[in-house]
């Protein structure tokens, strides 16, 4: 859906976005998450054609952005860093400048869908000056989906949002999924990436890595399992040397963390041997790191290996 | 043209929100359509006639020979602040076109605007019309009733003539929409290139400048607008118009505009 080969921009001698090659599969919640400055929004800027790309192509549902960009902007949509609202107009007048510029067919039933959808449709008359912060956000995402576009591009979509706001956000964009949308979401918000993004593009002007959140923890860290027990003798973590693809064994107070290849295959074995060698197992459960460990041992990786 | 409708609409909108705008748009017009017939109307019995042997030749050859020596001072005096009906144009679209372009920009609303599929040139003919529009119409309606209020308050049918002659029909029908396209144009550029609504105001207001040395130099007796000098106007007008338009448009840079501004 979206394809970029060696994508490239800058500004005078400072390169905002280097060689950036990314794959974005139709239907997916693509994340691109990076630091602040790391280039996410310039790179949503030349996927939407509003700058050009200084060296490198990109492709848009099949659309080259330096000569189709009118074409491209008919199908996506995008929720700029800031609402953008006009502040003295209504919400439902906001909406329907939108939706004449997209020329859309039924313009009162959109309007009236979304601002129903995302709990505005009361406050439709008032001028989007008194909105909280939160239903700016909302709105802005209304005049972003109006015309129902293929791609969607949210650019920090709940930063300065409060926790409710920015749920609320959320839950709606993990209905915009459910819709088979594809949607490129830029943040820095690292749990906010885990629970909506189907891959992660870590990005810090060039790319860092792409995978789906597990495959970056099990890259980065490894597997780990860790075993509650009531006690834990030294005995009980020698019995599991014996085991192939067990990688560490780490005994902490009373409980094992285990490294591993495999946990769904070698568990089993591990559980039978505590139980043959007396153990009395509490619980068992996946050690997750979480997004932000992955991403900062990522970059300090990338930055130590550039020094 | 849907699209160049909607941003006009739009302008619309936000701009007469606005009671400075609003009040420019009122308040300028019946101030620069009273004042010429508070003259007229002053002056059609103060007994000038009387003293029509002591009008000095030169003005006197201005005039049609049907005309006293005091309807023909008459006729000058109120010709001074006709002039004064092609200020409007300037001014009116001034406060509308400054804050076009810069207004989106601090409300950050430009943006998702240009990652509509609508092209430079569709945004900026809404942008001019939304401006233009009210202003000509502004003028047109004041010179209007001036119009009304000549035939009216004039002494005769002579000095009706002399103040709604050609030349100032030339200058408010054609003249003026051309002045109002200039003006608009020349806003719009520097708006492009500010980042302060009331910088891009003060700015703008520099393209009055040659129409005050016209009014002035006529008072001062320096330039006598006649016919020709109205249609020498239109023809300078047209050109001006042309490279306006297209300085306007390609300053109009997407790009630069979107990453270069800073924020206010």
């Amino acid at each position: 859906m979206i394809t970029t080969e060696n994508l490239t921009k800058k500004f005078a001698e400072k390169i905002a976005v280097d060689r950036l090659n990314l794959h974005v599969k139709e239907g997916e919640v693509f994340g691109f998450l990076g630091p602040n400055g790391a280039g996410k929004t310039t790179t949503v800027r030349m996927l939407t054609c509003l700058i050009s790309p200084t060296s490198g192509s990109a492709k848009v549902n099949g659309l080259d952005v330096r000569s189709h960009a009118m074409q491209i902007r008919k199908i996506t949509g995008i929720l700029t860093e800031t609402p953008g609202l006009y502040e003295n107009l209504s919400a439902e007048r906001n909406l329907e400048i939108f939706a004449s510029l997209y020329e859309i067919k039924n313009p009162q039933e959109q309007i009236e869908k979304y601002l129903r959808l995302l709990g505005l449709w009361d406050q439709r008359r008032d001028p989007a000056a008194t909105f909280s912060k939160g239903m700016k956000q909302k709105l802005a995402i209304a005049r972003a989906l109006i015309h129902e576009p293929k791609i969607v591009f949210l650019d920090e979509p709940t930063s300065a949002l409060d926790p409710e706001a920015a749920r609320l956000v959320r839950d709606f964009i993990a209905g915009l999924r459910q819709e088979g949308r594809t949607i490129f979401l830029c943040t820095h918000n690292l749990d906010e990436a885990d629970r909506l993004c189907d891959r992660i593009a870590l990005f810090k002007s060039y790319l860092l890595t792409v995978d789906t959140p597990a495959n970056l923890r099990a890259t980065v860290f490894g597997r780990k399992i860790v075993i509650h027990l009531r006690e834990n003798p030294p005995h009980l973590a020698q019995s599991l040397q014996s085991i192939s693809g067990i990688k560490n064994i780490k005994p902490v107070d009373n409980k094992l963390v285990i490294s591993l290849e495999d946990p769904e295959k070698i568990n089993p074995l591990i559980i039978r041997a505590l139980v043959e060698n007396s153990a009395d197992i509490q619980f068992v459960g996946e050690l997750r790191h979480s997004l932000e460990d992955v991403y900062l041992q990522l970059i300090n990786q990338k930055s130590s290996e550039q020094e | 043209m849907k699209k160049v409708i909607t941003i006009i609409r739009k302008e619309w909108s936000e701009v007469f929100i606005n009671r400075m705008v609003v009040m420019t748009i009122i308040f300028m017009p019946l101030l620069f359509t009273a004042l010429p017939l508070i003259i007229l109307y002053t002056t059609r019995n103060a007994g000038m006639s009387e003293y029509s042997s002591d009008m000095p030749a030169q003005l006197m050859k201005l005039c049609p020979q049907e005309l006293t020596g005091g309807e023909c001072f008459q006729v000058y005096l109120v010709n001074q602040f006709i002039i004064l009906f092609m200020m409007m144009p300037l001014i009116i679209p001034v406060n509308i076109a400054a804050y076009s372009i810069v207004g989106e920009k601090t409300q950050r609303s430009l943006e998702p605007l240009l990652a509509t599929p609508i092209t430079t040139v569709e945004l900026l003919l809404g942008k001019n019309l939304a401006a233009v529009i009210p202003a000509v119409l502004a003028t047109w309606v004041s010179f209007i009733i001036f119009a009304i209020g000549v035939v009216i308050l004039a002494q005769n049918s002579h000095v009706a003539s002399a103040l709604l002659d050609s030349k100032w029909l030339l200058a408010i029908f054609i003249a003026s929409p051309l002045m109002a396209v200039l003006s608009v144009n020349f806003s719009l550029m520097v708006s492009s290139r500010v980042n302060d609504p009331r910088v891009a105001e003060q700015l703008s207001t520099v393209v009055i400048l040659p129409l005050l040395a016209l009014f002035f130099g006529q008072i001062a007796g320096l330039i006598f607008i006649n016919k020709m000098v109205i249609l020498l106007m239109i023809g300078l007008l047209v050109f001006l118009d042309i490279v306006a338009i297209y300085l306007a448009v390609h300053l109009f840079q997407r790009e630069t505009i979107l990453t270069r501004w800073k924020s206010i």
